[in-house]
């Protein structure tokens, strides 16, 4: 069997704002395995942002254990999740976060300039298909290839993992797919062990894994027999 | 309260710290403006209603003696309302526990009756008696100098005899609000006092029973000044009449005009700053208020608020803010002009000040700096009016950024990311930026104004004491004396060096100019009082032409090679024709100088001295004031070391309490600037600064984004400043430049160095503010939202 990537056990997250408790995480019990493609499903609000971003070293748990590999990251300080988040982890998020003040391919290399063991920027934007715009600033660029531009970046410093937040959630379908495809391209070829949230249920169809999210727990969690390219997926 | 103006309270509450920091600087301005015309106004009240209420001359007169019968013709002149003809002398003053002697200015009061023209102000016990010679009535300053008060005794030297004189009452002077003893540039109320005797008593003293020897006048509303010198000079002319002059030229009326004329020129410039300043502050935070919520503009106006409410609700801010800088600004303004019109009423000597508030310079300021304010706000305001509520409810379009010059050429390529992130924001904003650096600039120029005062003191000491006069002590004798007279004077005790020095009374005139003026005789080989250029080298002394201070020329709009007719106005009173042979620098007065050869011939009564300049033995001091003290027929000493202690310590306070809220003001704006300027950026980008963190960047990584941007804008602000800073003290150099005073233009390098390293201080300070912030940026939060 694959080994584990992340290992989440009882964590929950509870948001304290004045006197109302928000219980987002109820003991959520869950592994990621090393190479695969985890789909996150489930209601608005259902927690799943919450665990991504507590296993992405952006926010921490109030109870319960989370470890990256050997790693324990229950415990640590905002320095040591940085560094973490620097090394370990590439995000993408429903609304790109580029940097309007740089072109595509300083985009990338914002991040290879602080990584280990970077890509060549141009090499990650061919990796996503945008070989040809790396000069060109966000405000030039569609959505989907924002959203492409995104994945190139959290791809560029070869992260063990990638995480993405509703990556195709402000994208047309076919959009959608081209930027999907783009994930699964990377998952295969630089084996980066990697998670999506979505509302697409029929995105589950590409993952190795699927987990489906309810009201802050994991309600089931299922592995694909076989699994669909993401280009012969449409919504 | 509608929920428009609710917004507005929650807004302000919401940008207070921002708020704040602009009220202060919008406070600094209106405080300026309260202070400085508010303590020009009490101040010229404060002499105006002193001057009417003591009847202060309107036209002096020296001359050597005139019959008592001669004020009668005066007081015939057309256009004189009142003549007070007296007695007065300079004459020298031993009291007990003072080392060095000072000296005293004796005038007379007539017997029996108050004077018709500068009546004294008698503060305590009683005017002098007229039936005892050695009753006298001195000036407050003096009084207190001494812990003098009524029925306390020191020395004095009249007409050669030492007389010791009791003290009947302590008075001040219209006269002598500011009272300069002989050869000193700064009052010294322990060197110098003003001794008032009865005219009889006085008369006896000098030999001058049923005569006069000085004349003051008052004229009626209305009349010619002009035509009642030109009499005046014509009835004293065979007295022996140094020439009459008007009230502007009385030495403390016009000490007091200068001073007046420099606060009002300060208050034209610096309070304009700060006004500037805040207008600008006020555009930055309005102008992101209104991009921050512009959907929210959107829904208002789609909802039915009229643009006309919607900016209305905008510029109450501004006007919150600017209410809160006023109020603040009235505050603090009372509070420095109550404490700046104290220091005068310290340093000039009124019987009584007269505090008023001015209510329209209040509402003048407040008026001011509300229309900066919402002048400021306005352009910001425009854009809601504007904005169509479908424009306005959709996300405006994104910001096209744009490949800097300089990268084209490979120039930034040493540069991180971040560091090029940073500066293509700060080119996005071109006018922001510059702004910016503007606003930041002038704090830089109010401290190099700052401390170019200390710069300006110590090259005007370096160059008066050091250069130009460099004796020890100066000797002026009773009578102008034959040549011989040096002779005695080298053999008194402790005396190293004697140089001759004389000074005479003249009328100078060219094309429609006159002035009365002094001639002051040079010699080339001096080693003392030597006539100087600016850097300190010695000035080739004509033979036969007049050698003028660049003030002297500009009185006279004469030139190098134009011919002045000079009439001396003592002595034989000869006139002559003779070119200006050189022009040289001055800062104190007006001096003329001729070769003292030429002064001789000129005057016709063969080489004479005036008394002589001194070059004392420290250790030996003592031997010389007590030789004097007991020859007083040579006449009185006045001590240049002295002078110099005096003008040191008295320029040192005023400096340390003008560097000071100078510094405070300069920090202010310099904090508002930068504080605001980092706020806004953190506002503008704090989705991107966000991101950054998300992909590990650190938070001090993060920080130097910011950093980029905000050093760049700092670093050209230095500069800028300094040229800001050269352009506010030429602006203070015009204001300041006077007859009795003129600023040299010198600016030190350390100036600038430390106007910069201060101001750097103080961004550093909005900095670490900004750095917190940084700590606490919410990273999801900002993930979640769209731009
Ligand atoms: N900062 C916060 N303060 C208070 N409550 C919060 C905060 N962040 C999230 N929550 C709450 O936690 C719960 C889980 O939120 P989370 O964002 O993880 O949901 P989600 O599954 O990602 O939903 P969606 O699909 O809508 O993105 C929600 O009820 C949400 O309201
Ligand atoms: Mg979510």
């Amino acid at each position: 069997m694959a080994t584990p990537v992340f290992e989440a056990r009882n964590v929950t997250k509870v948001y304290r704002t004045g006197d109302v408790e928000v219980h987002a995480l109820r003991g959520i019990d869950a592994t990621l395995y090393e190479g695969e493609l985890t789909v996150m499903l489930g209601p608005s609000g259902s927690g799943k942002s919450t665990f991504l971003n507590i296993i992405g070293g952006l926010d921490t748990a109030t109870s319960g254990q989370v470890r990256f590999r050997d790693w324990d990251l229950t415990d640590a300080s905002s320095r040591e999740l940085t560094r973490f988040r620097r090394d370990h982890v590439g995000f993408v998020f429903q609304f790109y976060n580029l940097i309007p003040s740089l072109t595509a391919r300083e985009n990338v290399s914002l991040v290879t300039e602080i990584s280990p063991r970077p890509m060549k920027p141009a090499d990650a934007l061919d990796m996503v298909d945008l070989g040809d715009r790396m000069d060109h600033f966000p405000a030039q660029l569609s959505g989907g290839e924002q959203q492409r531009v995104a994945i190139a970046r959290a791809i560029a410093k070869q992260p063990e993992v990638l995480l993405c937040d509703e990556p195709t959630g402000a994208l047309d379908s076919e959009t959608g797919v081209t930027v999907l495809k783009a994930l699964e391209h990377i998952n295969a070829e630089l084996d980066t062990s990697t998670a999506i949230i979505t509302h697409n249920v029929g995105i589950q169809q590409m993952a190795h894994r699927v987990f489906s999210f309810l009201d802050g727990r994991i309600a089931e969690t299922h592995v694909n027999d076989r699994r669909v390219a993401a280009e012969s997926l449409h919504w | 309260m509608g929920a428009l103006d609710r917004k507005v309270l929650r807004d302000f509450g919401r940008l207070w710290a921002q708020a704040l920091a602009i009220a202060l600087v919008m406070a600094c301005g209106v405080a300026s403006l309260v202070t400085f015309i508010g303590a020009a106004r009490n101040l010229d009240e404060t002499r105006a209603a002193y001057y009417e209420r003591y009847r202060f001359g309107d036209i002096f007169a020296s001359l050597k003696r005139a019959p008592a019968n001669v004020a009668g013709k005066i007081t015939a002149i057309d256009g004189v309302a009142a003549v007070e003809a007296r007695v007065r002398d300079l004459v020298i003053l031993d009291i007990t526990g003072m080392r060095e002697p000072a000296s005293g200015m004796a005038i007379s009061l007539p017997d029996f009756r108050e004077p018709s023209v500068n009546r004294p102000f008698l503060r305590d016990g009683r005017l002098p008696h007229p039936g005892n010679p050695d009753e006298v009535a001195v000036t407050e300053a003096f009084a207190k100098a001494h812990g003098f008060s009524p029925g306390a005794r020191f020395q004095a030297v009249l007409n050669g005899t030492k007389r010791t004189l009791t003290i009947s009452g302590v008075v001040l002077s219209p006269e002598f609000i500011y009272a300069l003893g002989p050869g000193d540039i700064m009052p010294d109320d322990k060197r110098f006092g003003i001794l008032f005797f009865s005219q009889r008593a006085l008369a006896g003293l000098l030999d001058l029973e049923g005569a006069f020897n000085d004349v003051s006048v008052r004229l009626l509303k209305g009349a010619n000044e002009q035509a009642v010198l030109d009499a005046l000079d014509r009835i004293l002319e065979v007295y022996g009449g140094a020439g009459a002059i008007p009230r502007k030229d009385q030495q403390s009326h016009a000490f007091l005009d200068s001073e007046l004329e420099q606060l009002r020129s300060i208050a034209g410039i610096i309070p304009p700053i700060f006004l500037a300043v805040s207008a600008f502050l006020i555009n930055m935070i309005l102008s992101r208020l209104i991009a921050l919520e512009r959907e929210q503009i959107g829904l208002f106006k789609a909802v039915g608020y009229s643009s006309t409410a919607v900016a209305a609700h905008y510029i109450k801010l501004v006007v919150a803010i600017s209410a809160l800088g006023i109020a603040g600004g009235f505050a603090l303004g009372t509070w420095l002009g109550n404490g700046m019109f104290r220091l005068y009423g310290d340093f000039f000597h009124f019987p009584f000040l007269i505090f008023r508030t001015h209510a329209d310079v209040y509402l003048i300021a407040a008026a001011v700096s509300l229309l900066a304010g919402v002048a400021g706000g306005l352009n910001a305001v425009w854009k809601t009016v504007r904005l169509a509520p479908a424009v306005a409810m959709r996300p405006p379009s994104p910001t096209v950024y744009r490949k800097l010059a300089p990268e084209r050429l490979g120039l930034l390529k040493p540069f991180s990311r971040l560091t090029v992130m940073g500066l293509r924001h700060l080119m996005r904003h071109p006018v922001r930026s510059g702004l910016t650096a503007l606003g930041t600039s002038f704090a830089v120029g109010l401290l190099v104004i700052s401390m170019f005062f200390a710069d300006i003191t110590n090259a005007l000491t370096a160059w008066l004491y050091d250069q130009h006069q460099r004796q020890s002590a100066t000797l002026i004798f009773s009578e102008e004396q034959g040549p011989g007279a040096l002779q005695a004077v080298r053999r008194l005790p402790g005396v190293l060096d004697a140089e001759p020095m004389r000074s005479v009374s003249a009328l100078l005139r060219h094309a429609h100019h006159e002035r009365r003026m002094s001639l002051t005789a040079a010699t080339p080989d001096a080693q003392l009082v030597r006539v100087v250029d600016d850097a300190g080298r010695p000035v080739f002394i004509s033979k036969t032409g007049l050698t003028l201070t660049e003030r002297a020329a500009a009185i006279l709009e004469a030139r190098r090679g134009d011919l002045i007719d000079v009439q001396l106005l003592q002595g034989k009173r000869r006139s002559a024709r003779l070119p200006v042979a050189e022009i040289v620098p001055s800062y104190f007065g007006y001096a003329v100088f001729m070769h003292a050869d030429a002064l001789d011939r000129l005057a016709g009564e063969g080489p004479r001295i005036g008394g002589a300049n001194l070059m004392v033995d420290a250790h030996q001091v003592d031997a010389l004031y007590a030789a004097i003290k007991q020859t007083p027929q040579i006449g009185s000493l006045t001590l240049q070391d002295a002078s110099r202690a005096k003008f040191d310590e008295t320029l040192e306070q005023n400096i340390v309490i003008a560097t000071t809220v100078y510094v405070m003001l300069a920090v202010i704006v310099a904090f508002g600037v930068v504080y605001n300027a980092a706020r806004i950026q953190l506002s503008e980008r704090a989705r991107e600064l966000a991101s950054l963190r998300v992909l590990g960047f650190t938070e001090r990584e993060v920080y130097s984004v910011l950093l980029a941007e905000l050093g760049a804008i700092v670093m050209i602000a230095q500069p800028l400043g300094w040229l800001i800073g050269l352009g506010l003290c030429w602006l203070v150099v015009n204001g300041f430049d006077s007859d009795l005073f003129r600023m040299p233009f010198v600016i030190e390098a350390d100036t600038f160095a430390i106007a910069s390293l201060v101001t750097l201080a103080a961004v550093a300070v909005s900095c670490i503010i900004i750095w917190q912030r940084i700590l606490n940026l919410d990273l999801i939060r900002v993930l979640k939202t769209r731009e």
